[in-house]
């Protein structure tokens, strides 16, 4: 047996190191072999294995044992064997198993995208538009839980939460002491802090970008904007405790959210520096002026998000010819709709707000 | 080559006398508009009569309230994304506590506004929205001389409460109920 083991997913074949997962060889071939992930997360020891939307079919087991996998194996936490066969989507049986595990998913998910702060960018909206059915059997009441404060900077839904322990993985392995945790079992398990008790660690803030549904959202941005009318751009500043480069969320010259990059599986970005791109509180809660910033340019939306919506890159802007034709005349505004428009005013700038907008940040007239 | 066999070719011989003094004609044509004035008016008398506007009619927007008056708005901003004239902005803010008999939700639109200007009436707002938050009702934008008057804040698309002002709520259901 050579370094390299070849496997076949999806009748694609790529030759990939011993000890890769299905998942990890899927993401080679990428597009559509790929299978979705809601708790691996590549960047973190230890995740994968909970959520089961990864599942697919294993129909020839290696080449010295060809016999294949009795059940859907979770392929973020199988390694690939030589000669391995692997079904995807070209599997019924896996379709099926996806759609059922997206409705369990869903079971005690609120469905408040409406409101939350994720939506757009939500992989289990990507998940459920993909996989999902429409309707639910689920006749009970959704499951509730006690609002826990998690200080000043991030918003806890539990009821969004879909229990994938990405952002355990991240306080264990980024910050120096973990405040959160996992609590009670079975369908009271809730994300939490022990004792009331504000997490506060310098990387912390991370925990808001690996968050795969809207359980965990940055407070500085809570209702200011839907992200798919805000604009990512690259940027980067000079940060000592970080790698400092964030995509800023901005809408004209504000400086909306600060989130770390993401590559096309939502996961973070490996930084230029080397090592995973996390970033640090400071750049991701307090830096919020244009000027704090140097702006590198758009980054690359993928053309099917919502979030590339109304950008347009690579437009060339026609010269006004007015001025030219009416020999020097200025053309004549009739309204300027800052004059009348109550909404977007450019003297309240809700972006330097550290909390959500409440009526009384607009009381003023 | 023609196409039908409908066409006429034009006859250029000169008039007769009885064609040359104009009155038959002349007459004929008469006889047709007087006998209009017999005949079912299609006009109406605008604005002290209307038409019936029909139900799928798209007009002036509303922005509906659920049964305790709350307003339904929470700010998804899903009708902006799907207005093809982008005409709709909105800010949204946080409910604060004491606020839950005006707003059904922890988010709500405290700015919401409309540029009549570049509104098409197309009901995509009303499509997309899934609060059942705004409507498009069986109103016109009435006319105004400036082009500021256009510009609908939340004050102007807002249905009256049902609950605390009646008479105002009636009066915005419309004549046509």
């Amino acid at each position: 047996m050579g370094d390299l083991l070849k496997v076949t997913i999806d009748n694609i074949t790529v030759e990939v190191p011993n000890g890769t997962t299905i998942l990890q060889a899927a993401r080679l071939v990428g597009g559509e072999v790929a299978p979705p992930a809601m708790c691996y997360y590549s960047k973190l020891e230890g995740s994968g294995g909970k959520c089961r939307t990864c599942l697919v079919e294993v129909s020839k087991g290696s080449e010295k044992d060809p016999r294949p996998m009795p059940k859907l194996v979770a392929s973020c936490r199988t390694t690939v064997m030589d000669g391995m066969e692997v079904k995807n989507i070209t599997s019924d049986r896996v379709l099926d198993a996806r759609a059922g595990v997206v409705e369990f998913l869903l079971l005690n998910h609120p469905l408040d995208c409406p409101i939350c702060d994720q939506a757009g960018e939500c992989h289990l909206q990507d998940l459920s538009y993909e996989h999902g059915k429409s309707g639910t059997r689920y006749e009970f009441q959704r499951r509730t839980f006690k609002k826990h404060d998690l200080g000043d900077y991030i918003q806890l839904h539990m009821t969004r939460c879909i229990l994938c322990y990405r952002c355990v993985f991240t306080a264990d392995q980024l910050t120096k002491t973990r405040e959160h945790g996992v609590l009670d079992r079975g369908d009271h398990a809730e994300i939490a802090t022990f004792i009331e008790k504000n997490l506060q660690n310098d990387f912390i803030g991370n925990v808001i970008d690996v968050c795969p549904v809207g359980a965990l959202t940055d407070k500085t941005f809570r209702f200011k904007n839907r992200v798919w009318f805000t604009k990512p751009v690259d940027a980067h500043r000079e940060c000592t405790t970080c790698c400092g480069e964030v995509q800023l969320w901005m809408r004209g010259d504000e400086v909306f959210r600060v989130t770390a990059r993401k590559d096309e599986w939502g996961e973070v970005k490996e930084s230029t520096k080397g090592g995973t791109g996390w970033i640090c509180n400071t750049c991701r809660f307090e830096k919020k002026q244009a000027t704090d910033w140097v702006i590198e340019g758009p980054s690359e939306v993928s053309r099917h998000s919502v979030i590339g919506q109304g950008h347009y890159v690579n437009t060339v802007k026609p010269k006004e010819t007015f001025t030219d034709v009416m020999k020097g005349l200025e053309p004549r505004l009739y309204m300027d709709i800052h004059d009348i428009s109550e909404v977007n005013k450019p003297e309240v700038s809700l972006s330097l707000l550290d909390r959500p907008a409440h009526s009384t940040d607009f009381g003023k007239k | 080559m023609a196409l039908t066999n409908r066409s006429v070719a034009i006859d250029r011989s000169p008039m007769t006398f009885v064609e040359s003094l104009y009155l038959p004609s002349i007459f004929k044509g008469m006889g047709i508009t007087f006998s209009h004035i017999f005949k079912k008016k299609p006009t109406i008398n605008y604005p002290e009569q209307t038409r019936p506007f029909s139900p799928v009619f798209r007009g002036l927007h509303v922005l509906n309230r659920d049964e305790e008056g709350r307003e339904n708005c929470t700010a998804c901003g899903l009708c902006a994304v799907a207005c093809p004239a982008e005409a709709i902005t909105m800010e949204a803010a946080e409910r604060l506590p004491g606020e839950e008999n005006l707003y059904r939700e922890e988010k709500y639109a405290a700015k919401y506004e409309i540029n009549m200007l570049r509104c098409i009436f197309c009901g995509l707002c009303e499509e997309a929205c899934p609060k059942d938050a705004i409507y498009l009702s069986e109103t016109f934008a009435p006319a105004n001389f400036a082009r500021k008057g256009f510009i609908y804040g939340k004050d102007d698309l807002l249905i009256p409460n049902k609950n605390t002002e009646p008479e105002a709520y009636a009066k915005a259901k419309g004549l046509n109920q």
